[in-house]
């Protein structure tokens, strides 16, 4: 099955070794590892579009973007699990071919993933050597060698473990570390990190920081996929910048200015600021109620939400900006009962959300537009008229027999009011597109009648046509007197949609942008700022030589009351925060 | 949700500067809890204990229990189950599941026994080829067509049984094994009072522990079983575990029906209905993961002699149905995956 | 991959797609059709009043309970234990029916309740896979009736319940008469009752389901008992047929013949759609298939091995439609 095209796996060892320096290598290293022009499509997307990509002996190589940039195919398409459509892979100069993972690995070129890829139930040393253990002279597996191997290992990256435990016994952050531990111990020339320390305690991450100066004094090229700017700045020689499936830039970090960079991730260019350019959104404000229908104080879960807390307003749009990974969506998941939270409290009209259901929230009249429609909105084998009446069916039912004409009145009303495409009610909503996929999900919550609509990028993926439909409806619910949450990585969207918004980054409120505040450039400003309270010992040494982040636009930095406070609202609940 | 609080966890985690080598660090008991260590001593010795304590009561309330002869007797009425275990344990460790063992091992039987009056190697030889390409059957269309295995291995359940009814003139016709030949002695004879059949069993469980522990081919199946899809990234090769183990699986029940009809002299079509169940019941008693991942043959071997013991013990006390002893395996069967699933659950929120 | 979700699904376009899509639709009523018409020709006293009303009453317990597993797999489940919940429903009915026939009816299918009901909490409370959860009941289930049953096949003397088997109303079977008015219930319940369209939706996407409010376990516990109670049901008319309740025959391999119904019927293992009709003409199609192999004298062999092949056939197909 292996393809005979394929060229021999002996990845020379990098030649001309540069001396060990902890810097960027020079522009002189030579090219390990080279895509070009490569494609992938996905039925009914392009997820790369003709991208080029080369990465240096002994350098470590941000790759950013938002969310369908196009990282993970990339990634995928480097290490095996997907075979690009066009374009081509050269290792060390020459073409290549993998057919599957196992051959990019023979080849030199191990990855780490998020999600930690190693078989939880078995021990460490075993995960650490699957597939190629040491064999005593009989031909078996010899577990003393391989325990020691596997401490000796990990201890070089601090880590003392014994090694026979079972992985899911340790933590995540350990987890991580012994799939390092498996990445780096094949005689790896380029090693791939996909997000490594989203799940990393500060202490760990500096460990990890470590290892990567040890991989690079090795002459071990490194592609780093991060959205921490922190983390970028600190450890990056160059950055590789893609968005829509496209290549946008490439180039030493060190120069470049941190708002460049966000604005290059998502397609926005500094200073331009045009209001109602592209959007559908309406010009004016809307009428804001005093009273918040919706109160959040203290949200926090481990890892991925750090004391969240907002206020929601019947009539109003409130955006929550955030980059990737800044706990936005988490937000949303938590409002809606989602997601079990550690700590904090939801009020709905001043009373507290018991325990945490999806049922219970929406009884509360909170209704949450999911990120992922595929995974968690569209029921795809059914009818138009089922995904939409999906969550209302109790209340249109007598006796649980469901009346087949009330049912047909609310398909009928939200199917013209929303102007969903369809051929009929009974058209299986796995065979719309998109956008009207997404037309059927905003009715099956429109039609619970909720006070409160959680938006998480409602507009992703969907057609023009659609995108200014959804856009215009969100302004008239709130004009109606709906409280709109908006999530949205679509920048220009986010500002003119919103009235107001506050500002995530690692998990917490950080800001909020209020008045005419609401700009492109403020927003900018604060999605880029480089202070990260999680990071409890920067490394001086290597963030000085780049990044003169808020200087470069100091007034809009300035502007925007972007400081690291939980909006100062003088609510009652803000008052029983328990911090 | 969550009984052992998190605070073990950076008991274990990384130490801010790096010691070098590896001190301190090669006590296995070194920053294991004492819950998690009894919950692991449970899991791998529990039905170890449970055999023991079984058989120590046993032999004080029914003498005639503790007796040599019995002791053979439950031996060898386990070793073919063990063997059909053997199979059973290493498809359920990939996280699959093998229903079609009972009907392979009643075809392995008649095969061998219609293949006997040409002598010893062939009346091993036919069963195991038959059986093996039903295993590999089952293999490909659960590996590469991605079928589900229990309605494969359902379906070939009904079609292994067909196909003996149809070289049995549908049941009618019993082969018998020629008296005295050397195929009888295999399953007849006996090495120090205790019959071939459980020496054999005993070398298969052998082989089988040490491919499984200490083997690339052993690591492999935890692997896919534990998580496919991890083991597909790290390159394992995933398909064909999967297919060589339904293929071990059918072997290995062809094989135990040969050995069950030397020692039975003939090959009976009855035989073998609900063997799945017990083998399946052998398996996960004795602390493999139904749903894949973890497991040991020497559970599988406790777990195949506390259902033989069980079984004698109702027979010795004669006033029971016998039927008791799954209504004990069913019992055990919940008891068993309700804790692991509780156990596994604790385990990943830690 | 985090955001390819913006994929709009592109249908299959290939024939040999379009082959499977059409032969998962409808394949099983061309199939039923095509060996009606086969018999009409080739086999002797086929379509005779007494062959086909034979015919239907020995399918009618298949039928039941292939109803109850219809909805299961409806939910991405399935369930192995179908055939001991008729033997603990068999093996209940003649220690009761000294109380009468209602007395003991009501606790053979309160039996069946309880078999779903401890899959159903293995499932949705506890967690399990479907598989994993009704092993142990199809393991200890049996064993459990013929412990009731002190091993014995008894005589069943009760003129009511021998009634229920052989009587019938209108010149058909009872037996057949519940099996239909059965399916037309659950038709009704899948398709215009709340927790039908439930059971569908949790199915087809659980995730969604959930965050739409939907009480899963609530509904998956229910679809459970369902299917126990109606396996029960089965158990009881089967005995009355019998004559004699037979806890270590009765309803063996019926967890397959129930599963082939289903998918030869055209639900998808995979769940999110229960297709009643399809379901109960999988069960005929299955049970003409017997009939007339055993009509043109091919013993119970090939019967079983033909019953393979198509089980293996139909899930083979299925997935095709699934993988797109």
């Amino acid at each position: 099955m292996a393809p005979p095209e394929a060229a021999p796996f002996e990845a020379a060892p990098p030649e001309a070794a540069t001396p060990a320096t902890s810097g960027a290598p020079s522009s002189a290293a030579p090219t390990v590892l080279e895509a070009h022009g490569v494609g992938k499509r996905f039925p009914g997307v392009v997820a790369l579009d003709d991208v080029s990509f080369s990465l240096r002996a002994g350098e470590v190589h941000a790759l950013v973007g938002e969310n369908g940039a196009g990282k993970s195919t990339l990634i995928k398409a480097l290490t095996g699990v997907h075979r690009p459509d066009s374009g081509e892979l050269l290792l060390s100069g020459r073409p290549v071919r993998f057919a599957r993972p196992s051959e990019a690995q023979a080849a030199g070129i191990s990855t780490i993933y998020q999600e930690v890829n190693l078989v939880p139930l078995m021990s460490v040393a075993r995960n650490i050597f699957l597939g190629r253990e040491p064999r005593n002279r009989f031909g078996l597996i010899d577990f003393p060698r391989m325990h020691a191997e596997a401490a000796a290992l990990l201890g070089g990256f601090g880590v003392t473990v014994d090694p026979r435990r079972p992985l899911d016994s340790l933590g995540i952050g350990t987890q991580q570390m012994v799939a390092l531990a498996r990445a780096v111990s094949v005689e790896a020339h380029v090693v791939v990190m996909d997000e490594p320390t989203s799940s990393l305690e500060p202490r760990e991450v500096e460990t990890l920081f470590r290892i990567i100066d040890d991989l690079r004094r090795r002459d071990i090229a490194v592609v780093y996929v991060s959205h921490r700017m922190d983390e970028l700045y600190r450890i990056c020689d160059r950055v590789t910048v893609l968005r829509d499936g496209r290549h946008i830039h490439t180039g030493p970090i060190g120069g470049l200015d941190r708002m460049r960079l966000v604005s290059m991730m998502l397609g926005r260019e500094i200073s331009e600021v045009r209001r109602h350019g592209m959007t559908s959104f309406g010009s004016e404000g809307h009428d804001v109620a005093r009273k918040p229908v919706l109160t959040a104080t203290g949200l926090a879960r481990r890892h991925q939400l750090d004391d969240v807390s907002l206020e929601l307003h019947p009539g109003e749009v409130l955006g929550l900006g955030g980059l990737l990974g800044s706990g936005r969506s988490e937000t949303a998941k938590a409002l809606a009962g989602a997601l079990a939270l550690d700590a904090g409290q939801v009020r709905v009209d001043g009373a507290p959300l018991g325990r945490f259901s999806s049922a219970g929230a929406i009884r509360a009249g909170i209704s949450l537009l999911p990120e992922d429609r595929k995974a968690e909105g569209i029921v795809p084998g059914l009818s138009v008229r089922e995904n939409i009446v999906l969550a209302a069916l109790p209340r249109l039912s007598r006796l649980g027999i469901v009346s087949r004409a009330r049912q047909d009145r609310v398909v009928d009303i939200f199917m013209k009011r929303l102007r969903i495409k369809a051929s009929s009610p009974e058209q299986k909503v796995g065979e719309l597109s998109g956008g009207n996929q997404q037309k059927v999900l905003l009715a099956r919550w429109l039609c619970l009648e909720p006070k409160v609509l959680l938006l998480d990028e409602p507009t992703r993926g969907i057609d023009v046509g659609a995108k200014a439909e959804v856009q215009a409806l969100i302004d008239e619910l709130a004009q109606e007197g709906l409280a709109v949450l908006l999530i949205s990585s679509d920048i220009e969207e986010l500002v003119e949609g919103s009235d107001r918004i506050v500002v995530l980054r690692s998990g917490g409120t950080v800001g909020e942008l209020v008045g005419e505040n609401v700009s492109e450039d403020a927003l900018l400003a604060a999605l880029a700022d480089h202070t990260t309270p999680t990071q409890d010992s920067p490394n001086p040494a290597d963030t000085t030589t780049g990044a003169p982040v808020p200087a470069a636009e100091p007034s809009a930095a300035g502007s925007a009351p972007a400081q690291a406070s939980p909006p100062a609202d003088p609510a009652p609940a803000a008052e029983e925060d328990p911090r | 949700m969550n009984p052992t609080p998190s605070l073990t966890a950076p008991a274990t985690g990384v130490k801010g500067s790096a010691p070098g080598g590896t001190a301190g660090s090669d006590r296995p008991a070194s920053g294991l809890s004492a819950a998690e260590r009894v919950l692991s001593l449970v899991q791998r010795q529990g039905v170890l204990a449970v055999l023991l304590l079984v058989v120590v009561i046993a032999s004080f309330a029914y003498p005639t229990f503790a007796g040599l002869d019995n002791a053979r007797g439950v031996l060898i009425q386990a070793s073919f189950l063990a063997i059909v275990a053997l199979g059973m344990t290493l498809v359920i460790i990939t996280g699959g599941i093998d229903l079609s063992v009972g009907s392979v091992f009643a075809l392995g039987g008649v095969l061998a026994a219609w293949a006997s009056q040409w002598g010893l190697l062939p009346a091993l030889l036919v069963p195991l080829v038959v059986c093996g390409a039903i295993g590999t059957l089952n293999g490909l269309l659960i590996a590469r067509a991605g079928m589900a295995p229990f309605i494969v291995t359902l379906a070939s359940l009904l079609g292994a049984r067909g196909l003996l009814l149809a070289f049995t003139d549908e049941g009618a016709t019993t082969y018998l094994v020629p008296k005295g030949s050397a195929f009888a002695e295999l399953g007849q004879g006996s090495i120090g009072g205790f019959g071939h059949p459980i020496l054999v069993a005993l070398v298969l469980l052998g082989i089988g522990g040490l491919v499984l522990q200490r083997t690339s081919f052993g690591q492999t199946l935890f692997a896919v079983g534990g998580s496919g899809d991890a083991a597909t990234l790290m390159g394992l090769p995933v398909a064909r575990a999967k297919v060589t183990v339904y293929l071990l699986s059918g072997l290995l029940a062809g094989f135990a029906g040969a050995l069950n009809a030397a020692r039975l002299s003939s090959g009976v079509t009855i035989i073998g209905t609900g063997m799945e169940l017990d083998a399946i019941a052998a398996v996960v008693i004795g602390g493999t993961l139904l749903v894949g991942g973890a497991g040991s043959i020497s559970g599988t071997l406790w777990g195949v002699l506390l259902l033989a013991v069980i079984q004698n013990l109702i027979n010795q006390i004669g006033s029971l149905n016998s039927s008791y002893q799954s209504v004990v395996s069913g019992g055990f069967l919940i008891l068993v995956v309700v804790a692991q699933r509780y156990v596994s659950r604790s385990r990943r929120t830690l | 991959m985090t955001t390819q979700a913006t994929a709009t699904p592109v249908r299959g376009t290939g024939t040999r797609r379009n082959t499977a899509a059409w032969l998962q639709e409808y394949g099983v009523y061309a199939a039923v059709a095509a060996l009606l018409l086969f018999n009409a020709f080739f086999t002797e006293y086929f379509l005779t009043a007494d062959n086909l009303r034979t015919q239907l009453i020995q399918v009618a317990p298949i039928v039941i309970v292939a109803l109850g597993m219809a909805l299961v797999i409806g939910t991405e489940g399935v369930d192995l234990s179908v055939g001991s919940a008729m033997a603990l429903a068999a093996a209940l009915l003649p220690l009761y029916l000294g109380y009468g026939l209602v007395p003991a009816l009501l606790v053979a299918l309160l039996a069946g309740a309880v078999v779903g009901l401890v899959n159903g909490a293995l499932v949705s409370v506890v967690g399990l896979q479907p598989i994993v959860a009704t092993l142990a009941l199809f393991v200890g289930g049996r064993g459990f009736a013929l412990v009731l049953a002190d091993g014995q096949l008894k005589q069943i003397v009760n003129p009511d319940l021998l009634a229920l088997g052989t009587g019938s109303l209108l010149g058909i079977p009872l037996v057949v008469l519940i099996a239909g008015v059965l399916a037309l219930a659950v038709a009704f319940l899948v398709h215009r009752t709340t927790f039908g369209r439930q059971v569908v939706a949790i199915g087809g996407n659980r995730r969604a389901a959930a965050l739409a409010g939907l009480p899963v376990k609530r509904v998956l516990t229910g679809v459970y008992v369902l299917c126990g109670v109606l396996a029960a049901l089965a158990g009881v008319l089967a005995t009355s047929r019998l004559t004699a309740s037979d806890p270590s025959s009765l309803g063996t391999l019926m967890e397959l013949s129930a599963i082939t119904a289903v998918v030869v019927g055209g639900t998808p293992l995979s769940g999110g759609s229960v297709r009643v009709l399809g379901t109960v003409a999988g069960a005929l199609l299955m049970q003409l298939l017997r009939a007339t192999l055993v009509k043109h004298d091919l013993p119970d062999s090939t019967a079983q091995i033909a019953q393979a092949a198509i089980i293996i056939a139909a899930v083979y197909v299925a997935r095709e439609r699934r993988s797109r």
